[in-house]
């Protein structure tokens, strides 16, 4: 069946423009979700201004500054090869912001297309995707990552396809359920009766619809890759040195807790409050979109 | 319940037969022919030639997968690498020290996790609650690798509390196990303590509006009774579900904390067998931890059933 565009304007538009700028509305009374909003906005202009930013550079090293404690001259300190940890933490940002969404766009670009064809094929199709992404399920996310990671070798690329393909399932579950739930409405229906094509309701009616879920999904799990990805460095699977990476400063840093404990805290602390951004931010849109709340 | 259970396991086959063919497709991921690398520099082909033979790489895929399954069903995983040691024992050693460390990670998780739950759910609406939620949040946020780096400065570097890093066997010593496990099960518990304490607070919300904790109320009842043992007892009804599920996230969660604390558990056999390029122990714990997943959503829905008069008879 192909789909006929000019009986589309008969069928209602599902997604309409007063429920976006109520969400907006919500979204906007919401303290925390803006707290969100800003501690992300902050680390993605921060992250794309390092090549601007009056800092040394990530890989500049001083001898003369080895270990050295903050200061004027080094906001953050030195590591133990006299690197600024600031400018390594300005540039690592880089790495994790683009680790934590690439990962998550990889999921998504895999998991709901796989998601919304079992939703709406239905029958084998739907039985073969689902028990494929119960297998996946049941590994771990932190395990199936390592796992991937240590088998496709070490590199932030890799870390980020092992990221992305664990992440995958819960994006199948989630678009497959949210499908099920939109072929049941009338609008889907009625754009069914007037011969709407498959391709067409997917992509005019069904995707537009689970969008909401989808990105409120895709917010928290920018929050696990972050940290996934900070893990995977830390265990020496991801960012390779002396590529800048949040993960990998802690992993040399617990080796010199006890002469400069700064090397470790200004990086767990930067993961700790990017984390807490996508967190707040997703628990904001996920309110902000919650009909039952209207 | 029998049937109910017997059902469940039928049902998890497939999903372990997937799982099984995901973890045997490991090992195609990895760039070049193992053979070579198994051979060394000499590559001398009379080895190379042995070596396919052994690993029945010069048969069809499906034939190797079935040989390999065939084996991992009898309870072999392969031989170790790095220690020589059959996979299935090394993870036999391993996992009673990360189940030691999960089970300390949940009670922590449980004390502190469900009070606030129910604390935060009574005061809904007020700063206690918007705290609780708030500490809740950056539980799940901190990494908990960087917490137990930063714990070990402060409780152990600068306090000298406890010991930074070592494992002693409960079965030889209890309290220095105990006391050397803490901080590491502190570490590990934190996300599950925030997660149980949202889980504990929603269903603990829904609860307090129901007709039989105002029935409760109207009679006369004291609301430290209500609130306990009539709310509470039926709002930990999913959380002890979401707790059976958790622990299996404990058993993953471990790898991070057990490479910090330097403990010999599961979690640092599979770190280390990355970097030895011991594969065939990174495919078994993958295909162990699966199936333990598998088992412990059962155990959940069972849980559940049997706390759930409903249920039952479903």
């Amino acid at each position: 069946m192909t789909a006929i565009p000019d009986t589309q304007s008969f069928a209602p538009d599902p997604v309409l423009p007063k429920r976006k700028s109520r969400v907006w509305a919500k979204f906007k009374r919401s303290p925390s979700a803006l707290l969100g909003g800003v501690i992300v906005l902050f680390f993605v202009i921060v992250a794309l201004l390092a090549p601007f930013l009056p800092i040394p550079g990530p890989l500049e090293t001083d001898w003369g500054a080895v270990r050295k404690a903050p200061s004027a001259a080094h906001l953050f300190g030195t590591d133990e090869i006299g690197r600024d940890v600031l400018s390594r933490m300005i540039w690592g940002a880089q790495a994790s912001l683009l680790a934590g969404v690439v990962s998550v766009l990889i999921a998504v670009a895999m998991g709901v297309p796989l998601g919304v064809i079992a939703g709406y094929r239905r029958g084998w199709t739907d039985a073969a995707i689902s028990r494929v992404t119960e297998a996946l399920l049941a590994a771990p996310f932190l395990i199936l990552a390592i796992a991937l990671a240590a088998f496709l070798g070490p590199s932030l690329t890799n870390a980020m396809i092992a990221i992305g393909v664990s992440a995958t399932p819960v994006f199948i579950r989630l678009a497959r359920a949210q499908t099920l739930s939109v072929m049941t409405e009338d609008y889907v229906e009625s754009a069914r009766a007037i011969g709407v094509g498959h391709v067409a309701l997917i992509w005019r009616y069904i995707l537009p619809n689970i969008f909401p879920p989808i990105l409120v999904q895709g917010t928290l799990t920018i929050a696990t890759a972050i940290i996934a990805e900070a893990a995977l460095s830390f265990l020496g699977l991801g960012q390779q040195p002396p590529a800048p990476s949040w993960g990998a400063m802690l992993n040399v840093a617990k080796n010199f807790l006890e002469q400069a404990p700064w090397m470790a805290l200004y990086p767990g602390m930067a993961i700790f409050l990017v984390v807490l951004g996508f967190n707040l931010l997703g628990d904001g849109l996920r309110d902000a979109l919650d009909p039952r709340d209207n | 319940m029998l049937g109910f259970l017997s059902r469940r396991l039928l049902i998890a086959i497939p999903t372990i037969i997937l799982i099984s063919i995901f973890v045997f497709s490991l090992q195609k991921l990895l760039p070049g022919d193992p053979v070579l690398v198994m051979a060394g520099e000499e590559r001398d082909p009379d080895l190379i030639a042995a070596l396919r033979e052994k690993y029945r790489l010069n048969d069809p895929i499906f034939v190797q997968y079935f040989a390999w399954a065939g084996n991992a069903l009898r309870g072999d995983l392969g031989i170790s690498l790095r220690t020589n040691q059959p996979v299935t024992e090394l993870i036999g050693e391993k996992l009673p020290v990360t189940i030691q460390l999960a089970v300390m990670a949940l009670i922590i998780a449980m004390v502190i996790g469900i009070p606030a739950g129910v604390i935060s759910a009574y005061k809904k609406g007020t700063w206690v609650d918007w705290l609780a939620n708030l500490i809740a949040l950056s539980g799940l946020s901190v990494p908990n690798f960087w917490l137990g780096i930063m714990l070990i400065l402060l409780v152990s570097v600068k306090l000298g509390w406890l010991p930074a890093s070592g494992y002693q066997p409960f079965s030889e010593d209890p309290l220095q196990s105990i006391r050397t496990m803490l901080m590491p099960a502190l570490v590990l518990g934190t996300a599950t303590a925030a997660t149980l304490m949202r889980h504990t607070r929603s269903a603990m919300l829904s609860v307090l509006q129901s007709d039989y904790v105002r029935t409760a109320r109207a009679k006369g009842l004291r609301e430290h009774t209500v609130l306990i043992k009539h709310a509470l007892r039926n709002a930990l009804v999913p959380v002890v579900t979401v707790t059976a599920l958790l622990f299996g996230e404990l058993l993953a969660g471990a790898v991070l904390t057990e490479q910090i604390f330097t403990i010999p558990g599961f979690g640092k056999l599979v770190v280390d067998a990355v970097f030895n390029r011991d594969y065939a122990v990174v495919q078994g714990i993958v295909l162990c931890t699966g199936i333990a997943f598998i088992f412990m959503n059962i155990l959940a829905d069972a849980a559940y059933r049997l706390l759930n008069p409903r249920m039952r008879d479903t």
